[in-house]
């Protein structure tokens, strides 16, 4: 099989915080690779590390964290050798040219992250002059054809408004404007639509789509909701307890299920027309805090399948077939027993 | 779902519910907002009603009038109390008191919704003492908050503990237990799982059914999740701009669905399938400002079979199937 077009690399990245003494654990030795003008959704519960791990990638963690081992690697479309971007420290001049101009990010909240007394114009300029040397005038066209593009209506109005008079989803269509005017070659997205409601949602999964597919960006994309997940992914890597549990295509995952806790996820929602005599599978028990010590699966406790090797020792990932990966001892043993 | 009858439990007539919009210095005196707009229904003793629609449509101003939080301008809401039906609007003082407590609510925002100063058997001591319940016996009381805790599954000796103490799933159960305890008969549930991981919405949502079914409790599900609100309910209202669009059984909202506005609404939620590439209803636009609504019908700016009609006149909630009452002109009779 040829060797596919990765964009970005990531391996086995642990991110820890120092909190007084101890040492939480947030992402814990995650590993995966995004296709070039792909689109990969991380799924998971608050707390399980998803934005953690983006936000490892650009360097963006607080002050208390810190990357402790593994790498992330950045393929440059033209250029033979990977950018090591694990290796640059947090305030380098080389992270700084990579953000927003070949890695741009849209954060889950735009009414905190737009600055309330610049007018959006202004803000989307920045960016571009930031990373381009060009002139106010080129950029300002630049900003309206974007903006077209992004169906936002008298563009040339909107130019001079300030964040206060745009609405919940107009502000995260300039979101998308800010991420999008460099022309990344990667955008992510962190949970862009969890505080939109669901026709507003629905329009901007729309256009992050259409981004993707006309500039031919690769997008990471953070949600909790598997719903979403069906409806942009490519791929999916679902995480617990900061680490990737199941990993696949979109198809592999929703229509084959491996992972006890992917399956539960998918079950957990109720799906209109379904039967309602029936009752809501449900996942016992609550997450368990971040700074929990595990001697096996984090997940184990929680799991109707756990047996007692579970709480013993760490699963590994099991190749369930090309590109379908799953983290649980379920299946390590059945490997074995086919041997 | 399982005791339901065919006696109303509560009726509300031509609701209408309006804020001032305050007038700041040198401005001119900004049009009120309606934010419910002549809304009328019934809510069967035992079922579950859920009232859907997105945010700023007005479902939770409808929640707070009902349990009487706010004041409406207008209309009227009847409770039935004995088989005698109360207006509740026009009760005075003494008599409110009564009804209050038979009428409780549980929020969104388990985490804003319980006093972090009080522990947990001092908050659910309050409204318990004022009402009355256990006959001024305070270790009578502490039986039945006892008793209420273990009702949603957690442990009694969580009394003596703080709010912090507790996961939002863990916190939002205190809630409905808090609720619970002054043994009401309908429950406004405002959103109650939106702000909980999918997980634990499952246990809440399990829960709630269940003690529905035991205690035989009356609920108002208000939620943005149309999935989740056909999941809980009996039957639904759709609200838009303050104005009820449609209203049926649940099943039949989602097998015949009327309104152009509750067929976006279905289309926009991502199910959690495998479907490969498809299509979708794409409302475009924004729901517009309730301070200056659309003339005639609220939602004609984005209607996709808008008419001339839909821009000059305002439909009605009519009843165009058994049960199923809708306010759109394309079912208007020639």
């Amino acid at each position: 099989m040829a060797e596919k077009d990765y964009i970005l690399k990531v391996d086995d990245l642990k991110t820890e915080f120092k909190v007084g003494k101890r040492v939480v654990h947030a992402v814990n030795g995650v590993s995966f690779n995004v296709e070039r003008g792909k689109i990969l959704c991380i799924v998971g519960e608050s707390g399980c590390g998803k934005s953690q791990t983006v936000h490892s990638i650009l360097q963006l963690l607080a002050e208390n964290g810190y990357i402790a081992g593994g790498s992330v690697e950045y393929f440059k479309k033209g250029a033979n050798k990977p950018q090591v971007l694990s290796s640059y420290s947090r305030n380098s001049k080389k992270i700084r040219a990579i953000r927003g101009k070949e890695i741009a990010m849209i954060f889950q909240d735009p009414m905190s992250t737009l600055n309330p007394v610049y007018t959006v114009g202004r803000q989307i300029m920045e960016m571009l002059l930031k990373h381009e040397r060009i002139s106010k005038k080129e950029a300002k066209a630049r900003i309206m054809q974007l903006l077209n593009d992004l169906e936002i209506p008298t563009p040339e109005v909107r130019y001079d408004q300030y964040p206060h008079e745009f609405s919940g989803g107009m502000k995260q269509r300039i979101m998308v404007a800010i991420a999008m005017i460099c022309n990344p070659d990667i955008l992510i997205a962190d949970e862009p639509t969890t505080a939109l409601d669901v026709t507003i949602q629905a329009q901007i999964l729309d256009l992050i789509r259409k981004m993707q597919q006309e500039h031919g960006t690769s997008v990471i994309f953070i949600t909790h909701n598997m719903g979403v997940v069906a409806e942009i992914a490519d791929d999916v890597a679902v995480m617990y307890m900061g680490r990737i549990v199941e990993q696949g295509t979109v198809k592999q995952v929703f229509t084959n299920p491996q992972h006890p806790y992917t399956k539960a996820l998918m079950r957990s929602v109720p799906v209109m027309g379904m039967d309602k005599a029936r009752a809501l599978d449900t996942i016992e028990g609550t997450t368990p805090d971040a700074s929990t010590v595990f001697h096996g699966c984090e997940f184990a406790d929680r799991c109707t399948y756990a047996t007692e090797a579970c709480f013993n020792r760490f699963p590994i990932d099991t190749i369930i077939e090309d590109g379908h990966r799953v983290r649980c001892l379920l299946f390590e043993e059945g490997e074995q027993n086919a041997e | 779902m399982q005791n339901k009858t065919e006696e109303n439990l509560l009726v509300v007539e031509n609701l209408t519910m309006e804020f001032a919009s305050p007038r700041r210095f040198l401005e001119k005196q900004k049009p009120s907002v309606r934010a419910v707009n002549d809304i009328s229904f019934t809510v069967k003793e035992g079922e579950t009603f859920g009232l859907v629609g997105e945010s700023g449509c007005g479902k939770t101003t409808l929640g707070k009038c009902i349990i009487r939080l706010l004041k409406p301008a207008n209309g009227k809401i009847f409770f039935n109390a004995d088989g005698e039906m109360k207006d509740l609007l026009t009760l005075d003082h003494e008599d409110s008191f009564k009804f209050r407590k038979k009428l409780q609510i549980v929020f969104q925002d388990p985490y804003a919704a319980l006093n972090p100063q009080h522990t947990i058997m001092e908050a659910f001591d309050e409204p318990m003492r004022i009402h009355g319940i256990g006959g001024g016996d305070k270790e009578k009381r502490k039986e039945l908050i006892a008793m209420s805790l273990e009702r949603v599954n957690l442990q009694p000796d969580y009394m003596y503990r703080y709010p912090h103490e507790f996961s939002g799933g863990q916190r939002q159960r205190i809630c409905v237990a808090k609720a619970l305890v002054l043994e009401p008969k309908l429950i406004v549930c405002d959103e109650p799982v939106s702000a909980l991981d999918v997980s634990i919405q499952a246990q809440l949502l399990n829960l709630m059914r269940k003690l529905q079914k035991e205690l035989g409790l009356t609920f108002i599900f208000i939620a943005h999740d149309l999935s989740v609100v056909h999941y809980m309910s009996d039957r639904i209202g759709v609200m838009y701009l303050g104005n009820m669009v449609e209203l049926a059984e649940a099943d039949a909202l989602y097998s015949h669905t009327m309104h152009p506005y509750t067929e976006a609404l279905l289309s926009a939620i991502p199910v959690p399938v495998y479907q490969g590439k498809h299509d979708r209803i794409i409302l475009e636009g924004d729901v517009p400002s309730p301070m200056y609504p659309p003339s005639g019908c609220p939602f004609h700016p984005r209607c996709s079979r808008c008419m001339a009609v839909c821009k000059q006149s305002k439909p009605r909630l009519e009843e165009k199937a058994n049960g199923h009452f809708v306010a759109c002109h394309l079912f208007d009779e020639e």
